[in-house]
This record gives C-alpha cells, structure tokens and sequence, in this order.
C-alpha cells in the first residue's frame, strides 16, 4: 500500500534528520546541518503525503484515533520547526525537537493502523478545526520546550563558568529564549481557539459547553500553566531560566493531556484507542 | 623535479633575525622574478610575514635548488649564508607539501588557529601569480593549501573560541546577548585589560560606553578616548540599569557593587541580562551577583580559566586538522606523482600511432582495387590492434603512477618504445590526456 510506504519513507527520514541534528551538536559541519535539514523537509513532504492518501481512502479528517493523532502531532511538530528555521538560525533545536517527532510518529506504529469507520460523535465540521488548533498550538509548546531545555544547559555553563563540550555548539541565550518566547506566543493563542472551538463544538454535539471531562480538565489546567507564562514574561519581564523551567513543566502537561488522560483517565474524548 | 620550501619563522629565529630577511609587500615582485629566473628554478613564490619567511620553489633537483635559494635570500638582503644557515629549515616532497598545508592552516602559527595567515598565503600566492613565477604546479599547490585551510576552518573549532582574556570576555557576552551590537557597556575604574576589553567590545559593535571613575575628571579623560559618557559615581546604580555589559576595574579594598545591589537594579531592567566582568584585585564585584538569575560574573581567573579551556580545545581541534592535512597530502603526492606519467604516456600513444598511420597508408596505396567499405575496415582493424597492445602497458604505467616505482616503469617504457625526452618544462598540461 502506497499509504503505508509513505509512512516507512516519512519515518526513515526523520530517523535520519534526527540522527543528522543531534551530530551537528558535536560537529561545526555546516554539510551535516544541510543534511538533517534535507530529510527532514523530505520527510516531511512524505508524512504529508501519507496523511493526504489516509484522508482520501477514509473521507474523513484523519484525527480520530490515537494512530493518527501521534501522526498528526508529530507531523506538526516537525513543520512547525521547520517554521521557527525560517527566523531564527537555530537548528540546534532539532536535536531536542526531532527526536521527539519521531519517537512520536514510530510509536504510533504499535497502534492500529486500520481505516475505522468515523464514530458518529466526530462526524462535524469541527473535527478540522479544534483538532488542528488544539495540535499545531501544542507542537510550538514542544519547540518553546526544545528552546527552553537547551537554554538550562548553555545557562548552566555560562553561570558555573565552566565553558563544556557544548559551549560553542549551543547558540547564545538571548537567542533561545527568543525561541521559547516567539513558539509561546504563537502556542498560546492557537490552544485558547482550540479551547473554544472545542467547547462550541461540545455545545453542539453533547448539548454541553463544558463538562469537566479529564481530557477537558487538562487542557485548562495546561493553558493555565501557558496563561501564567504568557503573563509573567509580558507584564513582569519574566525570561531566562524562570520562563525555561515553566515551558518544560507546561509541556509536560501537554503529553498528559494529549496520552496521559487517555491512558489513565479515560473520558469522553477516548474514542477508539484502546 | 622536486617542491622545496625554505624558510625560517618564530620558532626558528629571533626577531631580529626575521626582519632581515622580510620581503615587504610592495616590493615583492621584483625578488619573485629575479628567484624565478635562477638556474635549477621553475617556479617560485615568497610568503613573507612579521612571523615567518617562506620560499616555496619547484626546482629541477632538491640539493641544487635549495642551494640556489639560499643563495638569492643571502644575496637580495645581503646577508652572509652562514649567519641565516642555523635559523633556516628546509622541506622538500611531500614535506614541503604538508608544510604549506600546515601553514595555511594555521597550525605551525604562533597562536594555532589565528585567522590571518590564511589571508596572507592568499596574498602571496597573487603576488606571485603577478610576477608570472607560478607554474601548474606550485598553483595547484597554492590553490589546494587554501583549500585545506578552508576545510579546516569549517570542519574544525580550531579558530572559534577565544584565547586572550580580553577577547575571552567578548566571546561569552556574545554567548550570553547574541548580538552584541546595539548593548551598551560599562567601565567603572580604569587599567589596561578593562580598557582593552572595552575596546574588543566597541568594535564589536557597542552602541554606548559609560565610564565610571570616583574623580570625575578622569572618567571624563576615559570616556573621550572611547567616545564614551563620563557618569558621575553616586550614579552609579542608576546607570547600571541601562547597562548591559559592566566590567570593572578599580582599585577600592572592598566590594563596590553587591549582590543586593544588583537584585534591585534587576528588577529595574526587567531581568534583562547584565555580564559583569570583575579584573580588579582585590575584587569589586561580590561573587553573589552571579547567583542573580540573569547575570552573570566572571572575574579575572575565571576568564583565565576560559581561556585555558579554549587552549586545551584547541589542541584537539588541531589533532583533527593534522587529519585532514594528511590526507590531502596524500592526494596532492598522487597527483605530482600521475604528473610525470601523463606525458610518457602521452608521447607512447602519438609514436605508435604515427608508426600505425605510415604504415597504412603504405598498404592502402597497394589495396587500390578494394572497395571503400573495405578500406575503412582495413583502417579500423590497424586502430583496434594498436588499441589492443597498447591496453596492458598504458593500464600499469597508470596504475604505477601511484608507485614509488613509477620512475622505473617510465625509464623502461622510454627505452623500449624508443621515445625522445619529453619536452623540455614541466610537459603535458593537464588536460593533455588523450585516454
């Protein structure tokens, strides 16, 4: 199946983006940084095929299953540091943001990869919407992660003066909290729409804004960790080493929310995985 | 034929030394054409640096062009040959090869991985070109040490951390703001490395310099020489919340600026970065600044201690460098060696195929009554025998172009097929190879 080939193809690229990002941590090789940029950009095209063909063969957006939404995310991901290259030169970040991509993506391959058909309840308009929002806000909370991770360890070196192995690999401070500070505020609003279009789309399908369902429960509690983000850098001038550890907590509440609930919790947002 | 380099640098000779022999760039061509023009010389080129005097040659023999060398140089600065003898050292082959490899590189510089020399190689090399004492060889040679040099610069950190204290400091605030132009610095006190450690920092592209000093006038006097602002001291704190890079250097017995002190000035700033550079002893800054989240304090040792890191990394740098030297070492001696089998194989061709030519038309003039289908196959048939005897001796003449037996090879090939001596010069170009 064509389908499935693009699947492999996409994932082999990534694998190799991966492998190229993390040694352009030990390397100034500009050819290596060139090299993991191109499968990633291949690998990207491939995944995208690969999610095109699975909506045509399925006729439906393909976010319904825990298959295709670590797909879905990972793919987001990806783009979205692909987005991020285009301001800031900072493709250090790969090392820390392909690998998760591609763990993503390669787990979805213990899932069950078969066209179910759609649960009756995800038959809307709003499947594109709130999914897409609440995914893509989510994937530049992993870059904002990504930046902020890599900013503890160039902080560390900095303030213990002890200039190692990754000092002149890593770019400078001021240009990884930019990262974080620049994939937050493009995050940030993309999770409230996704919030709100979640909710209308409750309103019309369960007759309920809000129902305090675990997955809903959250995602508040992750915007709220975003919310107090947000704020504290705008209006306290909060950046630096505070506003990296927040993001790498906010992120973890993102994997809660996302596997978390529907492994442990359950709820109405656990529609066919099992 | 033979590369030599010739020369003596820093290691070798004393200053005093060098400068005797320097050949100043402006007059540089005539020496180059006058050593171009030596007996036993076929091509020649003069890197002449306050570090270093080298002459790459390549000569006709080694012992006779390296005499002829030495010579020029004793003769063009008049100096007596027995006073340069003990500083000059001499590399010939593939020695010679790595030697400018390495020099190019910077990896046989006084500071391994300064950036000029690269430049200056690149200098010569036109300067030489100019003079018309460039050859194909020695411009391969040339062309090919740049080459390296590139490599290495890209493929190695060898020339990316700093190693002087004061260039240490501009290194970490560019880690630590990115960008450096657009801050702004301030110097409270005043010394030698502070002062110099400004001036890194300004042409790197600070946009303000504020200058602190307890005797106002003398902090005006500073701030003139910078283009600075002279702030009076009780304004101290004040100014600090503007400025992003403070190094300090006074001569106070106890701590002028503390830990509390910089909280609050934090706060101000909105906890946008502050680097403190301390090289006063006893120190001015206390050592809680750098547990304020955002700063960031390094003092005199701590720079020091950057900068032997940078050295120590250097090092290895340099180990991967050597690497990659030797292997385009090892490249270049295959091409020199390829050199000297091209023409003879050139030469073997062209006799044979002349002899296959004559003899033909000899036949032909006998095979009138044959139809012209079949005196192009009679011509063909004489091509693909020629081809055919040909193949086995041109394949191992090639392949013992990578030999040291190539020398062998080629003088029995010449004996047997009867060939003149090539061309006088270097024979065939390049791109000469008809097979």
């Amino acid at each position: 199946m064509l389908n499935i080939r693009l699947f492999q193809v996409a994932l082999a690229l990534y694998g190799l983006g991966t492998f190229g990002y993390l040694a352009f941590l030990t390397t100034p090789r500009e050819t290596v940084a060139r090299l993991a940029r191109i499968a990633t950009g291949l690998g990207v095209l491939a995944h995208t095929g690969f999610f095109l063909a699975r909506w045509a063969a399925s006729g439906y957006f393909p976010i319904t299953n825990l298959f295709e939404s670590l797909n879905f995310f990972s793919w987001a991901i990806v783009v979205s540091f692909i987005v991020l290259q285009v301001r800031f030169p900072a493709a250090v970040v790969g090392a820390i943001v392909m690998p998760i991509a591609l763990l993503l993506a390669a787990s979805s391959l213990a899932l069950d990869a078969a066209v179910a058909p759609l649960a009756p309840a995800l038959q809307s308009g709003w499947l594109y919407v709130h999914t897409t929002l609440a995914f893509v806000g989510d994937a530049f909370f992993v870059i904002a992660f990504a930046g902020g991770v890599l900013y503890l360890v160039q902080e560390r070196q900095l303030k213990s003066r002890h200039t190692g192995a990754f000092f002149h690999r890593l770019p400078s401070l001021d240009l990884l909290d930019r990262v974080n500070y620049r994939s937050l505020t493009i995050g940030f609003p993309l999770l409230t729409l996704g919030i709100i279009t979640g909710a209308i789309w409750a309103e019309r399908a369960w007759g309920s804004y809000w129902q305090w369902d675990p997955k809903e429960t959250w995602s508040l509690i992750t915007w709220f960790i975003y919310a107090a983000l947000v704020h504290a850098r705008l209006t306290v001038g909060w950046r630096g080493r505070k506003a990296a550890w927040l993001s790498i907590v906010g992120f973890l509440a993102v994997l809660f929310t996302f596997l978390g609930v529907n492994m442990l919790l359950g709820g109405l947002h656990s529609y066919t995985n099992k | 034929m033979d590369i030599i380099v010739l020369g003596l640098n820093h290691k070798t000779a004393p200053v005093h030394i060098r400068e005797r022999v320097a050949f100043p760039e402006k007059t540089i061509h005539e020496p180059l054409r006058a050593l171009h023009g030596a007996a036993g010389v076929r091509e020649t080129m003069i890197l002449s640096t306050c570090n270093r005097v080298e002459i790459a040659a390549v000569v006709e023999s080694r012992e006779q062009g390296a005499a002829a060398v030495r010579a020029f140089v004793a003769a063009h600065h008049e100096v007596p040959e027995g006073d340069l003898a003990p500083h000059l050292y001499l590399h010939a082959g593939a020695d010679a090869v790595r030697h400018l490899f390495r020099v190019a590189s910077s990896l046989d510089s006084l500071v391994v991985g300064e950036p000029q020399i690269l430049g200056q190689v690149k200098d010569a090399y036109q300067y030489a070109r100019e003079a018309g004492a460039i050859g194909m060889v020695l411009d391969r040679l040339l062309k090919k040490a740049l080459s390296v040099a590139k490599q290495v610069r890209t493929e190695t950190e060898i020339a990316r951390s700093a190693v002087s204290v004061s260039f240490a400091a501009v290194e970490l605030a560019k880690k630590i703001f990115g960008e450096i132009e657009g801050r702004s610095a301030m110097i409270i006190g005043a010394g030698e490395m502070a002062e110099l450690a400004v001036k890194h920092l300004v042409s790197s592209g600070v946009r303000e310099v504020l200058v602190v000093n307890r005797t106002f006038e003398k902090a005006v006097a500073l701030a003139q020489e910078f283009g600075g602002t002279a702030v009076k001291y009780e304004d101290l704190f004040d100014q600090l919340v503007i400025s992003d890079i403070v190094i300090s250097s006074t001569g106070a017995p106890h701590f002028i600026i503390k830990g509390e002190d910089v909280r609050k000035v934090m706060a101000r700033r909105r906890h946008r970065p502050m680097f403190f550079i301390d090289i006063a002893v006893p120190r001015d800054i206390e050592p809680s600044v750098n547990d304020v989240d955002n700063a960031y304090l390094y003092n005199v040792d701590d720079l020091q201690s950057v900068v032997d890191g940078n050295i120590k990394e250097r090092r290895k740098e340099a180990d991967k460098a050597e690497k990659i030297v030797e292997e385009e070492v090892g490249t270049f001696e295959k091409w020199i060696a390829s050199l000297q089998v091209v023409p003879t194989i050139v030469q073997l061709r062209q006799s044979v195929d002349a002899m296959r030519a004559a003899e033909l038309e000899k036949s032909l003039g006998r095979l009138a009554h044959l139809a012209d289908k079949d005196r192009e196959q009679v011509k063909l048939l004489t091509q693909s025998i020629v081809n055919k005897i040909l193949h086995s001796p041109l394949t191992v003449l090639k392949e013992s172009s990578q030999s040291p037996e190539a020398g062998v090879y080629l003088e029995v090939t010449r004996r047997l097929f009867n060939l003149a001596d090539p061309p006088a010069g270097q024979g065939g170009d390049e791109g000469n190879g008809t097979n």
